[in-house]
């Protein structure tokens, strides 16, 4: 249940492209015909379901607070997730460079159609995008991990491949002259990523967000009163030791 | 500008409009957009890119040298990476709040495409003192396009700018609120901030014709 929910989770509602904007780059860039947007796409699931357990696995066991109390007890204090950038953003162009190596030699028509892609996708920001956003929400286990990366890979896909399609169509539309090529484009996505919200009604009733904002609400309101009440027992407290100086 | 001769002073100033990053080379806009709801988190990335491909840019052309071509992408993502870090610890240390609230964008400078595409394009050829300029420039109409982005959404969506309440109260009713001005909460979501961008492509093109696209 939990897998089914965290796929569609990631593939509809917190779409990488539709709601955080990840791999916009790559996104406007490679989206001007349908097959190259399926290549590219289909890199990006291949490389975030390597990545993504790959660094869920480094960020457990090495990077967060106490991750290194497997060395021993005296370890069990560092907390090196200061280092989560560098280390995710190496283990991702290792990984894509491994990744371009194996299937070149296995499989040259895959490394045909992927083969170009590949060096992009070092640094397309879905990539690190899915690894932070990964550890930012503290995917419990490694299966979740693998899960999340090639759903948020599927979202991307499917983000690009629907805005290929509509660019091929387009073409022969008559858009106003300083919109054409990359201001429509922008506009469409805008578009789409309001569509996409309505999905966010599907899971849990869509009050997420709401949730959210009043919870924070109530925090501010709490941490304030708290505030008050240190005031007020601050000056009380003030008071008291003014009459016990005149006493 | 004494200090500057025409040629650098074009370096610093053609990002700004008929060269920007965002609107014409299409770069960097991973991270721009979904931290433009309000202008203060807008400032703020502004200044962190700014910090970073300045810098970044003068260390890669120092380096431009010794960097085997062969390994210059893994160079260059350590020398990013090691500078976010830094505007990273900068930002939890002292202002914790804002760090919380541009979450992961800002460790996805990293794989911002403006900076990347900097190093490559430029701060590889060029002297540490133009590549300065450049990176500078850069980030300015990078961080132009996304305060003006942000000053469009936090005014329209919340009526404020940086946190002040431009329009009035709304809960009081006192200011443009007391004729039945009301904000417009689609604003604040992160569709509009394509939509602005488009607009502002829009008005861009519309200016310079030059810049317009075929298809």
């Amino acid at each position: 249940m939990e897998h089914i929910e965290l796929f569609f989770k990631s593939i509809f509602i917190d779409n990488m492209v539709f709601a955080t904007f990840l791999g916009m780059c790559s996104y406007l860039a490679v989206s001007k015909k349908v097959t190259t947007a399926v290549g590219l796409g289909a890199a990006v699931i291949f490389v975030l379901a390597v990545t993504v357990p790959m660094n869920w696995l480094l960020d457990q066991y090495i990077l967060r607070d106490g991750a290194l109390a497997w060395l021993g007890p005296e370890y069990a204090e560092y907390d090196l997730s200061f280092l989560s950038f560098i280390l995710f953003i190496a283990t991702i162009a290792t990984m894509v460079q491994l990744v371009e190596i194996i299937v070149e030699k296995f499989s040259p028509s895959l490394y045909n159609s992927l083969g170009i892609f590949l060096p992009l996708i070092a640094v397309n920001c879905a990539i690190l995008g899915g690894s932070l956003f990964m550890q930012s929400r503290d995917i419990a286990t490694l299966g979740l991990a693998l899960n999340y990366g090639v759903s948020s890979g599927i979202g991307w896909f499917l983000a690009i491949v629907a805005i290929a399609a509509i660019r091929e169509k387009i073409r022969y539309s008559n858009v106003p002259p300083p919109l054409r090529g990359l201001g429509i484009t922008f506009i469409i996505t805008g578009l789409m990523a309001i569509g996409f919200m309505s999905f966010g009604g599907m899971l849990t009733g869509g009050d997420d967000a709401e949730v959210s904002e009043v919870q924070t609400a109530q925090i501010e309101k709490a941490s304030e009163e708290k505030e008050m009440i240190n005031e007020n027992t601050a000056s009380v407290e003030a008071v008291e030791v003014s009459e016990i100086t005149q006493q | 500008m004494g200090l500057l001769s025409k040629k650098d002073s074009k370096l610093i100033l053609d990002p700004l409009a008929d060269d920007n990053p965002i609107t014409i080379q299409v770069l960097g806009i991973c991270s721009a957009l979904a931290i433009t709801a309000q202008l203060k988190a807008s400032i703020v990335m502004a200044i962190s890119v700014l910090f970073v491909l300045g810098v970044g840019n003068v260390v890669i052309s120092l380096m431009r040298n010794i960097i085997p071509s062969k390994i210059r992408i893994i160079v260059q993502l350590i020398v990013v990476a090691t500078l976010v870090i830094i505007v990273d610890q900068v930002l939890k240390a002292f202002a914790y709040e804002l760090s919380k609230e541009l979450s992961v964008f800002i460790g996805l400078i990293i794989t911002n495409c403006i900076i990347m595409g900097r190093f490559e394009a430029f701060a590889l050829g060029n002297g540490p003192w133009r590549s300065f300029l450049d990176g500078i420039g850069n980030a300015a109409g990078y961080g132009v396009i996304l305060i003006i982005v942000g000053f469009f959404r936090e005014l329209l969506g919340s009526g404020t700018l940086l946190g002040f309440k431009v329009l009035g109260d709304p809960i009081a009713k006192t200011g443009l609120y007391s004729i039945g001005y009301e904000n417009n909460g689609f604003m604040l979501l992160s569709p509009m901030a394509l939509i602005i961008v488009g607009l502002i492509i829009w008005v861009q093109r519309s200016r310079n014709k030059a810049l317009i696209e075929e298809n």
